[in-house]
């Protein structure tokens, strides 16, 4: 009897952990959508501040993701199919940014990179100036969204089964070609949701870009960023579209993600 | 062409520490199907992909005509895609993202002129291999010997110098398998390419091969024949590899030059053969009969003499493998016929017997035994002894 009515109570506890948890995360997300008409959200979007913080944000969010993956890619495969000395150390560093709070992160690239920072003489000279350009907003995100790229990278070459790539060499393919034709196709999926998550967490990067790429409206103001700063103008409305939009495209980056982790095996 | 069967197209020659023992290995081959058979985890696939360059020996040369493929001396290690080597994998190791077709597209040499000519060559190969139909499948949509036969034409398609088999039917069930193996024995008649089989099954092999290599932990123990093998066992493991009888049991001299052999843990065998010791006694299926019933009166303690329960019966054509739970157990061949007129079935008490010509001596590999006159036993006992302190 006792033991039913324990029974009972943890089923009841669990119910009601989810609700919370539910409602929780959901009526926050659902709100930024019903706060304000569709019909001024729309014209919100249309203001000159979104139109520039969308398109800086499309722009560096693009070529962070492409920097990730062009230099991303060979690491992870390295790191994926190959056991070597000091591999966990540069994983571990890698991994870093996950857990580093971006505003920690945004000091540490303003200490390399900036005027008085570690090679601040050496860019100084060549007269290249990277804070507070939109070249450091790219730096900024590719900084944080790194990871999420490498991560599911190293995962989806690890699980490539090497006897292709051998299978692959005695067929006469060197190791690039092996690499192209059988080992990416294989790890695609892993390589595509990497790919997908890292543009999620680049576009929505806020800490360390306000710290090392500044505000600029038009420059260096991202989505994120422009939120912010008509948040702190009490333009309340132009806040909530904007988010909207951010809301929509996470949601759709993350349905993406999980349909492509959960296609089986060709 | 005898010459041709009889220049080494391809020398192996290599040293590789591996995790329990070193691989130490050398042998040649011509035109030919060599197998190399051993227990699993003797170091077979090792040599195989050190062949293909997917393993890089300690130290080694390798020699496929008049291409050096490694010399550690000479630091020449040939890449894998520079071999002309065609490896069968085995479980296949087709890519699962392309479809049969596209697999054995993948390493056509010479390099296809254009699609048509490409095309052309695929549906030729699959064609050959009788796989024709299944051009568009994926390899997941195939059964285990269309696998087989698919990475067999995709190895073919590369043009290869030398054909290396690993496992290739070890993966199928045994209907598929005795037809893959007919097949196979029929591709390699036409390929003529020197070609290395590796199995752990000596069934496998039977049939396939012209040539039969032992490899146990890292060494090989014998090169001949299969019927090589069967008539003289270099070792206990080569004797029951082959499916033979083999007791281990401790020799002495018996009245009248005949050595007997007390078996463990029970039973004698006589022979004319001399040995003292511990050794190993081989005898044929095939030498053994089968008598209904129980040792007669006195008969118990009668060499060449075992008694026990049929445990299985097993036709294989026209003769039969009858398993008998004698201690030791033993295997006996007997015409298909005779189990029959024997009234033989599971269950029923018959006695072995074999004549003492059947018996042959084995040493045990790593001990030493001590011979009173030099039989082959002991020549071969004292080199197995030699290896085990090396080792």
């Amino acid at each position: 009897m006792i033991r039913r009515l324990q029974r009972g109570a943890a089923a009841a506890i669990t119910v009601i952990a989810a609700a919370v948890l539910v409602v929780f995360i959901g009526l926050p997300l659902l709100a930024v959508f019903l706060r304000v008409p569709a019909g001024t959200m729309v014209d919100q979007l249309h203001s000159q501040i979104a139109r520039d913080a969308l398109r800086v944000s499309i722009k560096t969010s693009l070529v962070a993701l492409a920097f990730i993956v062009l230099v991303g890619t060979p690491v992870a495969h390295l790191l994926g199919t190959k056991r070597f000395p000091g591999r966990n150390v540069i994983t571990t560093i890698l991994e870093l940014p996950l857990v580093l709070p971006p505003a920690v992160a945004g000091i540490a690239l303003f200490a390399a990179f900036g005027r008085m920072g570690l090679l601040g003489t050496q860019l100084h000279a060549l007269h290249i100036r990277l804070p507070f350009t939109w070249i450091a907003v790219v730096m900024a995100q590719a900084f944080v969204a790194m990871p999420f790229f490498v991560r599911q990278a190293i995962a989806g070459f690890g699980s490539v089964d090497q006897h292709y790539v051998g299978a692959s060499r005695t067929l006469g393919a060197g190791p690039t070609r092996s690499f192209f034709r059988i080992e990416v196709p294989l790890a695609g999926k892993s390589l595509t949701a990497g790919a997908t998550l890292a543009w999620a967490r680049a576009l929505g990067e806020f800490g360390a870009t306000a710290l090392f790429a500044g505000m600029l409206p038009g420059v260096t103001q991202t989505l994120p960023l422009a939120i912010y700063s008509e948040f702190s103008a009490t333009n309340f409305d132009s806040a909530l579209a904007m988010s909207a939009l951010l809301v929509a495209v996470s949601f759709v980056i993350l349905i993406v993600t999980k349909i492509l982790l959960q296609w089986r095996a060709v | 062409m005898t010459q041709d069967v009889r220049e080494d197209a391809l020398s192996v020659e290599l040293r590789h520490k591996l995790r329990r023992f070193e691989l130490d290995v050398r042998f040649a081959l011509g035109r030919e199907t060599l197998a190399l058979v051993g227990p699993s985890g003797a170091g077979k696939t090792s040599v195989l992909r050190a062949i293909a360059g997917l393993l890089r020996p300690d130290s080694g040369r390798i020699v496929l005509g008049d291409l050096v493929l490694v010399d550690s001396h000479r630091h020449v290690r040939l890449p894998p895609e520079d071999r002309a080597v065609g490896m069968v994998f085995q479980d296949g190791a087709l890519f699962p993202h392309l479809t049969v077709a596209k697999n054995v597209a993948y390493g056509l040499r010479p390099r296809p002129r254009g699609r048509r000519d490409r095309d052309q060559r695929v549906t030729a190969l699959l064609e050959r291999f009788g796989i024709a139909s299944l051009a568009k499948a994926r390899p997941v949509e195939i059964s285990g010997g269309e696998r087989q036969r698919t990475a067999l034409a995709r190895a073919v398609g590369r043009s290869p110098r030398v054909l290396l088999l690993d496992e290739p039917l070890s993966a199928l069930d045994s209907v598929t398998k005795a037809q893959v193996s007919r097949e196979l024995s029929r591709w390699l008649g036409e390929l003529r390419l020197p070609t290395i089989l590796v199995s752990h099954d000596y069934g496998d092999v039977v049939g396939l091969a012209d040539r039969v290599l032992v490899i146990d932990e890292g060494r090989l123990i014998q090169d001949g024949t299969v019927d090589d093998l069967v008539r003289a066992p270099a070792s206990p493991f080569v004797a029951a590899f082959t499916g033979g009888n083999y007791f281990a049991g401790e020799a002495q001299a018996g009245a009248g030059g005949v050595t007997e052999v007390r078996l463990e843990p029970a039973g004698l065998a006589a022979t004319t053969a001399r040995a003292h010791g511990k050794i190993g006694v081989a005898v044929d299926p095939w030498a053994i009969a089968l008598v209904p019933g129980g040792p007669g009166e006195g008969e118990a303690a009668r060499p060449n003499t075992l008694t026990g329960p049929v445990v299985q019966i097993a036709r294989q054509g026209g003769s039969v493998r009858v398993s008998v739970g004698s201690v030791p157990p033993l295997t006996a061949e007997i015409p298909a016929e005779r189990v029959a007129a024997l009234g033989l079935e599971r269950g029923t008490l018959v006695t072995a017997r074999w004549a003492p010509g059947a018996v042959r001596l084995v040493p045990l590999s790593g001990e030493k035994s001590r011979t009173d006159s030099p039989t082959d036993a002991s020549v071969a006992s004292a080199d197995a002894g030699g290896g085990a302190a090396e080792a």
